[in-house]
């Protein structure tokens, strides 16, 4: 099931999501190796970063709650990391993020350097010169962060939106205008708060954290379908997938690749063989392709 | 109360039924409460308003267990000082535990607070066991009288037993006695790593308990990573065959901000 992805041949079209192991090339490696077409380095910022306390990640059965916090060990001290990423054998994309259009255009422009496969922004952080106001969910804000970081990059650019904006689908938009060459949708949803009842406080640290797994998928759904109305440019759809089926629903709804994250809590770090697998055998059932698929949801009546 | 519809893993909220002081600075929180575990298990205790981190179950009754904590850090701190009625929050266990085989001749060797991980084997284990444990000294010795075997004790001062090094009194054990047929170890990681050689040279297998920083402790978030291994979800306890491969072993691991370093710097900020 080898599939175009822009300037690559990938090996099946899953994709891991950032944040979720990500931490170093062996585990990167290891993940290809149990099956994933598209592995992602995990979010490099501007400084180096904590994150949040614990508890950051809690199991609410039905997916995960979790305030991370954007760890990051700032991008300019990761040079063990990119020696040993230099000597890969399969692709990857860079994850990046920003409190303001310089930061990411200034972190975008030596990841770049580095020469991933792919360079993902996540425009769900909050922009420090607006009040803290998240750039996802603007246009102009969107506009101006993909465009700043456009020019400064030398590989294909993935914007990775958030579901907090009011109308992701001309999010999607601004951001195509603004050169874009792929979109991944969607992150996290919320956020959401639990609280324990018994010492009566919230149980993740930062108190707030994002939703993911299979209670999101719906909206991933819809997220990706109104997406894929809006704009021409490929789609990594994601938010619950968590079987084959889950990804062969994605990609009717318009995705070109799938995400996966939440899944490797639910079915093991093999979930990406397992869903090529599953979304290969759906289709051959059928006599069916990816091709014939992508969108399907979107046909007349 | 209605079934729930789905098992969500949230914080267990329980309450501390006894804190007993184990020597300087380590101490055992009690828990009145049954909990599925096999030994070499950990789970994430949670004081609210405050953090959650790793701890290995170091007593275990069917309708009891307690946790051992040594006082290092910000944490730990506060965590020896729980009271009788105090809340935490238990999620867990998690981790594969320790491979424990009927019949076996082994050797368990614990270094400091290692013991706790490793207590709860040796209670387990069948057959014909030599138990090794060093500590700083003798007032830091863990447990000492606890288990019906005779402990082979060193001491970095000599005020009991062997001054000297666990892997002193495992070389000595494994020329002079019946053959191993398996080595379990948990201590500092330096000490782990000359076990796995002294136990690679004799060609015997062993298991080590590794620690690094956790965060959600079900093998997706990535921050305990180790070579190739997921430590709270492939781990906390490799064979030889895996430790073989995994060159993070002794050398390097992530701080909180995910930034590769040396192994001491790493053990300096986690002792914080």
């Amino acid at each position: 099931m080898g599939i175009r992805f822009l300037h690559k041949t990938l090996k099946n079209p899953t994709v891991l999501a950032s944040g979720i192991l990500g931490n170093s090339k062996d585990i990167l490696e290891r993940v290809h190796e149990n099956g994933c077409g598209l592995v992602t380095l995990k979010s490099i910022g501007p400084e180096p970063r904590d994150g949040h306390n614990n508890p950051t990640v809690i199991d609410l059965g039905c997916g995960l709650i979790n305030a991370v916090g954007l760890p990051s060990p700032g991008y300019l001290n990761m040079e063990n990391e990119w020696a040993e990423l230099e000597h890969r054998n399969f692709p990857i994309i860079a994850s990046v993020y920003g409190g303001s259009v310089d930061e990411y255009r200034r972190v975008a422009e030596y990841v770049s350097s580095k020469k991933p496969d792919f360079i993902e922004i996540n425009i769900s952080c909050p922009n420090s010169e607006q009040h803290g106001m998240i750039f996802g969910i603007n246009r102009d804000s969107s506009r101006a962060v993909v465009s700043a970081v456009k020019k400064a990059v030398s590989v294909p650019l993935i914007v990775k939106l958030t579901p907090q904006a009011p109308d992701i689908a001309d999010i999607a938009k601004a951001c195509e205008d603004a050169g874009a060459d792929a979109i991944c949708a969607i992150n996290t949803v919320g956020p959401g708060m639990v609280i324990d009842i018994e010492s009566g406080k919230p149980i993740l640290a930062f108190k707030k954290g994002g939703l993911s797994g299979p209670m999101i998928k719906p909206i991933a759904v819809r997220c990706v379908f109104d997406i894929y109305k809006a704009v021409s440019i490929p789609i990594i759809g994601l938010g619950g997938i968590t079987t084959g089926e889950d990804a062969i629903e994605m990609v009717m709804a318009g995705a070109t690749l799938v995400g996966i994250g939440t899944a490797v809590r639910y079915r093991g770090i093999d979930v990406f063989q397992k869903i090529a697998d599953e979304m290969d055998a759906w289709l051959s059932e059928r006599n069916l392709s990816l091709a014939d698929i992508k969108g399907a949801a979107h046909g007349e009546g | 109360m209605m079934t729930k519809p789905v098992m969500d893993q949230k914080p267990l909220m329980l309450r501390v039924t006894e804190n007993k002081r184990e020597a300087p600075d380590y101490a055992t929180l009690f828990f009145d409460h049954s909990l599925a575990f096999r030994p070499g298990q950990f789970v994430m205790v949670w004081i609210p308003g405050l953090d959650e981190k790793p701890y290995t179950i170091s007593h275990h009754n069917p309708d009891r267990f307690g946790i051992t904590i040594e006082a290092k850090g910000i944490f730990s701190r506060k965590a020896i000082a729980l009271t009788k009625g105090d809340l935490v929050g238990i999620r867990g266990p998690f981790g594969n535990g320790f491979d424990i085989r009927p019949g076996q001749v082994v050797a368990v060797v614990a270094g400091g607070c290692g013991m706790a991980p490793l207590a709860t084997l040796v209670e387990q284990l069948p057959g014909d066991t030599t138990l090794i444990h060093g500590a700083r000294s003798k007032d830091f010795l863990l447990f000492p009288d606890r288990f019906a075997l005779p402990r082979e004790i060193c001491t970095d001062d000599g005020s009991l037993g062997h001054k000297g090094l666990v892997t002193d009194l495992l070389e000595r054990r494994i020329t002079n006695g019946s053959p191993l047929d398996m080595v379990y170890a948990c201590g500092p990681e330096i000490m782990m790593y000359k076990v796995f050689q002294l136990c690679e040279t004799r060609g015997i297998p062993c298991q080590v308990s590794l620690e690094r920083y956790m965060r959600c402790g079900f093998g997706v978030c990535g921050a305990c990573v180790c070579g190739k291994q997921v430590v709270c979800k492939d781990g906390p306890v490799f064979g030889s065959e895996t430790l073989r491969e995994m060159k993070d072993f002794n050398t390097r691991a992530l701080l909180k901000s995910g930034r590769e370093v040396d192994l001491s710097l790493y053990f300096s900020w986690r002792c914080r």
